[in-house]
């Protein structure tokens, strides 16, 4: 086993100085699952090239970081047209920010909810009313052989908390807006959703991670999403890190009979990104669109392993992550899809596919299927390579330049994603942002 | 001043000479056809005209209306008036045919030095177009030729030329793949494209196409030149005896120059 005891110590140093302030007031059944997961930690370590999960993101530079972590600072205060630019525009949802991790009541607004439904911070209700999370919290996202999540759990501090009881319907999507700023010392957050969706309950969920200015910092977050039976879920994450800084979240999802989930992630900033996403289909009918977008430049990094669990007969998984790598930027992509023995009747599609902008783009695409089950139609696949030169010759023949011919389809590309955001303002923004990230894009956006 | 006038034109693809010395003129309001079995040049001649990259032309030249042709970029062949009916139109998920083709007129207008239209002076403009090829509205919303059949993506080329209205255009094999109902839809819309300042070189291999568009000329191309030369007769010669008939052989597959990107 590859444990690094150097650099594991400082982490297990800061948790019991944390773990000490902690306990007086924390109740018995959060100081064992913080207790449990620094013991996972500290037997897995952090991960290192070795590990075929872990082979092209080297954490090193993570691990020898002293990130500054106070458990008792509040949100600093910011100004809110500061955040305004990472809103939607006019769209009506409920919208908790967290400014370094931590809630921010004056940034923060809840619209008319369902009767019943939780909307709010986690760091208030485990104050107020700790028994709501007892059996919840630390059930769906893995602390073993999972280092970065097993920190979070360990020193989670605030992060939203949504219950949507059985059979309510929250129509306007639920905004949870993550905002970073540098500091000196670098500092690390450790935000943390739970969310919980009963019989039949709907919701939209959208988490935002963004940073305010240029400097490093890490954000390292865990999101648990239980979907109950029948219940809807529509899921987004947009990742607009700093790109000095480094973002790595875990997504834990499990979906009980008859649920159907979409989620979608963008990643567009980050300095070094990693994003694991697992899910498991608990109960028979499940359906899940696991869908994401990476669009990179300079010389970012971004990693997205995704783990789907066919546990149970006639679930439908179909996951679609797209890449568009310019100048020296690295994009991987790890999916793997286990069909269990008893998980007959299921239909799995994984496709990866990835557009390389420049030479020195680097992409490396793993897409897996592991079947056990006899009576499944299951297929992946994946695509690295360049932009379609007759489509570009077509566009152009019909009078369109070359650089705005290579802007469309590039931007085609990201829009087969894109186009599967339901909440308009949303999508709106993405092709604005999407755009703006593209080589000659002013060309087209007259014409858009 | 002729419309297009291509003189002893050699070109060559992947390393192989195509085109041997080919020497066409089409004037304003002719429709010239072009004829020949597989692996003559017909669809190299047709790329060349449009600029494909790749397609090296080794000598000759070509004018349009007097301007030469080959020193163009394909974007400014199209905006000078040359439009293309490509033999496999390419699917382009995520573009819309209306976003595409309002995208694709208001760069010809604007390198015209017309004012771009907006979206419901491009709504009037293809209206009726639409209407003329059987396209119904929820094609607009499709991607470019996504998912669209053999006779559809050849519809829909033929409706791009009527809404861009070009001086010259250079049908490459539009019959291919078209069941008759469908041919006679196409050659419907571009018999109504046939004007006194419009010129057509039509590409084909088999003369039935040449029922429903009657050309002012026939020529056959056979060995990268142009063997025979003549009026609408021609192709009716030809319908009878076949390519064999003027002593002329099918290159076999193995023979033919794979066609660039397919």
């Amino acid at each position: 086993m590859a444990v690094t005891v150097s650099l594991t110590d400082p982490y297990l140093f800061a948790f019991d100085s944390f773990a000490k302030t902690a306990n007086e007031t924390e109740p018995g059944w959060l100081r064992k699952l913080r207790t449990t997961a620094i013991g996972n930690f500290e037997k897995s370590g952090f991960p290192t090239p070795k590990d075929e999960d872990w082979k092209h993101t080297n954490v090193a530079p993570i691990a020898r970081t002293s990130f500054a972590f106070d458990p008792k600072a509040g949100a600093p205060r910011i100004p809110g047209d500061l955040v305004e630019a990472y809103t939607f525009g006019v769209l009506k949802c409920s919208q908790l920010v967290f400014v370094n991790g931590r809630f921010a009541p004056k940034l923060s607004y809840l619209r008319w909810l369902p009767e019943g439904v939780r909307v709010g911070s986690l760091h208030e209700i485990l104050h107020f009313d700790p028994k709501a999370l007892e059996h919840e919290l630390g059930r769906v996202a893995s602390t073993e052989k999972a280092a970065f999540a097993a920190l979070n759990t360990a020193f989670l501090q605030d992060g939203a908390f949504v219950h949507v009881p059985r059979g309510r319907v929250v129509e306007e999507p639920i905004h949870l807006l993550y905002v970073s700023t540098s500091q000196e010392p670098a500092a690390v957050s450790y935000p943390r959703n739970l969310v919980l969706l009963d019989h039949e309950a709907q919701a939209t969920l959208i988490e935002s991670y963004v940073g305010l200015d240029k400097g490093p910092y890490f954000t390292n977050a865990v999101t648990e999403l239980r979907v109950g039976p029948g219940a809807v879920l529509d899921h987004y994450k947009m990742q607009r890190e700093s790109e000095a800084a480094m973002h790595f979240s875990n997504t834990a999802l499990l979906q009980g009979r008859s649920s159907a989930v979409a989620s979608t992630s963008f990643n567009l900033g980050g300095g070094t990104v990693r994003n694991d996403v697992r899910t498991l289909f608990q109960d028979e009918g499940g359906s899940l669109a696991l869908n994401g977008l990476y669009l990179l430049h300079d010389a970012q990094h971004c990693d997205n392993h995704t783990f789907i669990d066919h546990a149970k007969p006639n679930c439908t998984s179909l996951e679609l992550f797209k890449g568009i790598l310019d100048a020296k930027s690295r994009g991987i992509f790890y999916g793997k899809i286990l069909v269990r023995k008893d998980a007959q009747k299921t239909n799995a599609r994984q496709t990866n596919k990835n557009l390389l902008l420049s030479n020195e783009a680097f992409a490396d695409s793993t897409p897996g299927l592991e079947i056990l089950a006899d009576d499944v139609k299951c297929a992946h696949g994946s695509t690295v390579g360049q932009l379609d030169e007759n489509a570009v010759f077509y566009l152009r023949s019909r009078g369109i330049d070359e650089s705005s011919a290579r802007t469309l389809l590039t931007y085609a590309f990201a829009g087969e994603i894109i186009n599967q955001v339901k909440v308009a303002s949303m999508r709106i923004k993405l092709d604005q942002l999407v755009l703006s990230r593209l080589p000659g894009s002013e060309a087209i956006r007259e014409t858009l | 001043m002729a419309l297009l006038e291509i003189k002893d034109l050699h070109a060559r693809v992947a390393n192989k000479d195509i085109l041997r010395g080919i020497d066409i003129t089409v004037n304003a309001g002719e429709v010239h056809a072009i004829m020949g079995p597989n692996g003559s040049g017909k669809t190299t001649l047709a790329q060349v005209l449009a600029g494909r990259p790749n397609y090296e032309v080794l000598s000759g030249t070509v004018r349009f209306e007097g301007k030469d042709l080959l020193a163009m970029k394909p974007e400014d062949r199209a905006r000078e008036g040359i439009f293309m009916a490509f033999q496999y139109p390419v699917e382009i998920p995520g573009v819309g045919n209306a976003y595409f083709l309002k995208a694709a007129v208001n760069a010809v207008r604007k390198y015209r030095g017309q004012p771009e239209l907006d979206a419901m002076e491009f709504l009037s403009l293809i209206e009726d177009k639409m209407k003329l090829l059987g396209l119904d509205e929820s094609y607009m919303k499709r991607g470019l030729n996504e998912g669209f059949s053999g006779g559809e993506k050849k519809r829909n080329e033929i409706f791009q030329m009527a809404v861009l209205e070009p001086r010259l255009a250079v049908l490459d094999e539009t019959d291919s793949g078209l069941d008759i109902d469908a041919l006679r839809v196409v050659a419907n819309g571009v018999n109504s494209m046939r004007s006194r300042d419009r010129g057509m070189l039509v590409i084909t291999h088999y003369s039935r196409l040449l029922h429903y568009i009657v050309p002012d000329f026939v020529h056959v191309l056979a060995g990268g030149r142009i063997v025979k030369s003549g009026g609408k007769e021609l192709a009716e010669e030809l319908e009878k005896t076949g390519y064999a008939g003027l002593g002329l052989e099918e290159v076999t597959p193995a023979a033919a120059p794979a066609p660039v990107g397919h």
